[in-house]
């Protein structure tokens, strides 16, 4: 390779380097618009959650065969990212297959093992681009994918099935041109899948071969390189942040509500109860429940950005089946689309989140937060631990405490209870009634 | 022969006495004519078995849990907080209730406001005295040879992992179990949850109920266990929207057991 290529290649490894970390930059402070909460605790259990969910896939299974097809990938994807060390270091040295001499035979079975999972994406890419759009798979043809999400998707599945086809074009034009012994070409041994395509490329002449292999080598990593920026743009984010999103998981019972200790002060004191720690003034003056992004927990917009729009929780969503408003991915999507929003504009200098804008309302109607029955079927569905349940009851809490705007038929069941300790309007004196049949009825 | 007995907490505690465990009845239990006959049949259980209970009776009120739900967090700490000065007067340890609602709210939200208490719901308690053999059932009667199926409660199984003690239940009973397709984890709601107990539905081409029923009645099930008040009013709404309430019963899980003991 010649010093030139060599200069190219290091020049394209640093751009594509100093793009990766501002974009990254950038997606940390999204999430952190979120609010501070320490979730910590039990570490143990957090790693275990991580190995057996993220790593483990251990929730894909509940659906068989998307999750045999999306575990070849997966596979495939940290196995052939193992070779690509070797793209890399043969880039900047100027080198060609640098570990062949030293890992031998060893080196053959792994680059037909590589082939063999290259092979195994392929196959998977395309069997979900048919379900996608020929099969029309239900939970991956509804409305909130349409535009983008729908177009991000199938972008993804095309780029990775071009890049597997490089690496097989790449190794058989290799191996033909080592066979005739030209130049530094490496023999590696026989190689199965690329060696399919050696029909194909045997009646070429050498400068060609020289060209399509050199072709192939630039296009995969220039396309890995893309890719991992195009990433960041995607719903493909969950490759990285499945990993901390399951760390993070919620390891209470999922039917608990998180306390809003704000509110007990004010209880307290109403009761009369004396409070134990006299309430410190609050740092900022935060409003109850949630209207924005800010006003969720940095865990929430973690989620958020950790979903990639598979729909399993709107499959599940016992209000979504019935034909409601609400999707739970929706949320999950809507999160982030307003978080990028918001971070986009305090980048270009403009009004953030005072852009007149909000979460509620511009992105979520109340109408999909009333829907919801809090059943916990989305969360115990995601493949990577959202809870797209803490965002909506969040925003219920802000509709229902700043706005006063819950349902009529919710604030008369509030007044209910106010005035009869009930939800019904029965007289509180009625209460033990029933025991009277009992009573009198003999054992 | 004794009539049965439903001590208060009150009572109990003017005797210088305190049971073993707190009968959480709920505002259901209390107030909805339906859910009534299983708060009665419960009691005469806890009778039966003689086992150390009492009741709040007038003391108690709504656990906040809808309010909550539907976003008011003011009144249902208020409720929680009343309740809680009510329970930790008389020295509560132990809790059982038959409403799901109840139980994930007192085992799970009470704590964060100074109510710690051992929960337990009646499914598993019941789940206790069969395994305990202080409930013998006579496997037969009524239900003898029926198909039945169970309809888990959200807020018993996705949001607290229980899901066997009801089974158990039920199989003790010695009944043919079928089970639904989307049961357990993947369990469908009834419709209620979330406060939708007290609204009409938002917008849609079906109600939550219906949709749910018709994969009950598919299964062929003669009649359908649930283990909450909720549940209850659901199914046995969806069972007479589809004209089906002449064959097919919805039924708590205390009911199932009362009659199996002919009480």
């Amino acid at each position: 390779m010649s010093i030139l290529q060599q200069l190219a290649f290091v020049l394209i490894l640093g751009a594509a380097g100093y793009i990766l970390s501002k974009r990254i930059k950038f997606l940390r402070r999204n999430i952190l618009l979120g609010k501070t909460e320490t979730r910590n605790d039990q570490p143990a259990l957090r790693w275990k959650t991580m190995g057996l969910v993220a790593l483990g896939q251990q929730k894909m299974f509940k659906r068989i065969v998307p999750a045999f097809l999306h575990l070849l990938i997966y596979v495939g994807f940290l196995v052939i990212n193992l070779e690509v060390l070797e793209f890399v270091l043969d880039g900047i040295l100027g080198t060609h297959r640098l570990f062949a001499p030293f890992l031998g035979g060893f080196y053959t079975a792994a680059m037909n093992m590589f082939e063999f999972l290259a092979v195994g994406v392929l196959v998977s890419c395309f069997a979900f681009l048919i379900r996608r759009n020929v099969l029309k798979v239900p939970r991956l043809n509804k409305p909130e994918l349409k535009g983008w999400p729908a177009m991000d998707a199938n972008l993804i599945l095309v780029i990775e099935i071009v890049l597997m086809f490089a690496i097989l074009k790449m190794n058989a034009a290799d191996q033909i041109l080592a066979e005739r012994g030209v130049g530094h070409y490496v023999l590696v041994g026989p190689l199965f899948f690329s060696g399919l395509f050696h029909p194909i490329f045997d009646g070429f002449s050498n400068s060609f071969l020289i060209f399509a292999e050199r072709a192939a080598w630039w296009f995969h990593i220039i396309g890995i390189l893309f890719f991992a920026i195009y990433v960041t743009y995607s719903k493909h984010l969950h490759i990285f942040l499945a990993f901390p999103n399951t760390w993070y998981s919620n390891l209470k019972p999922k039917g608990e509500m998180k306390n809003m200790p704000e509110v007990t002060n004010e209880v307290n004191m109403m009761l009369g109860i004396p409070v134990e720690s006299p309430a410190e003034p609050p740092a900022e003056i935060g409003r109850f429940g949630a209207k924005d992004v800010n006003d969720l927990s940095w865990i929430n917009v973690l989620n958020a950005y950790s979903c990639t729009e598979c729909g399993r929780c709107t499959a599940e969503c016992p209000a979504n089946i019935t034909g409601k408003k609400l999707s739970p991915r929706k949320i999950m999507m809507d999160v982030r689309d307003r978080a990028e929003e918001v971070g986009k504009s305090m980048d270009a200098g403009g009004a953030g989140f005072e852009d007149g804008k909000s979460l509620l309302g511009d992105y979520i109607t109340k109408e999909e937060l009333n829907a919801c029955t809090s059943c916990n079927a989305c969360v115990e569905a995601c493949p990577v631990n959202i809870d797209p349940l803490s965002i909506i009851l969040q925003m219920r809490r802000y509709v229902a405490m700043e706005e006063s705007g819950t349902p009529a038929q919710w604030n008369a069941m509030f007044q209910n209870m106010e005035t009869s300790f009930s939800p019904w309007k029965f007289s509180p004196s009625d209460r033990f009634n029933w025991a009277d049949k009992v009573k009198e009825s003999e054992q | 022969m004794s009539t049965y007995k439903v001590p208060t907490m009150a009572e109990m505690a003017a005797n210088g006495q305190s049971p073993e465990v707190l009968f959480w009845v709920g505002c259901a239990g209390s107030f909805d004519e339906r859910y009534k006959a299983v708060t009665q049949a419960f009691v005469k259980i806890l009778n039966k078995v003689g086992v150390s209970f009492a009741v709040l009776g007038p003391e108690e009120t709504c656990t906040g849990d809808p309010a909550r739900r539907a976003g008011n967090e003011f009144l249902f700490q208020m409720q929680a907080v009343g309740n809680i000065q009510v329970m930790n007067a008389y020295d509560v340890k132990k809790v059982v209730t038959a409403c799901p609602h109840c139980f994930n709210t007192i085992k799970n939200e009470y704590p964060a406001l100074g109510g710690n208490y051992e929960v337990i719901h009646h499914s598993q308690f019941l789940q206790q005295l069969i395994n305990d053999g202080k409930v013998r059932l006579q496997g037969g009667g009524e239900f003898k040879g029926k198909k039945i199926t169970f309809h888990d409660s959200c807020f018993l199984g996705r949001a607290n992992n229980v899901y066997e003690a009801p089974r158990e239940v039920i199989k003790a009973l010695d009944i043919e179990l079928v089970e639904m397709k989307r049961c357990k984890t993947k369990g469908l709601c009834c419709g209620a949850g979330g406060a939708q107990m007290f609204k009409e539905p938002e917008p849609g081409n079906k109600d939550i109920n219906v949709e749910r029923t018709e994969e009950a009645l598919a299964t062929g099930a003669q009649a359908i266990a649930v283990g909450c008040p909720f549940c209850l009013t659901m199914m046995t709404d969806g069972v007479k929207n589809k004209n089906r309430e002449a064959e097919v019963k919805v039924y708590d899980l205390a009911e199932m057991v009362a009659k199996d003991m002919g009480i």
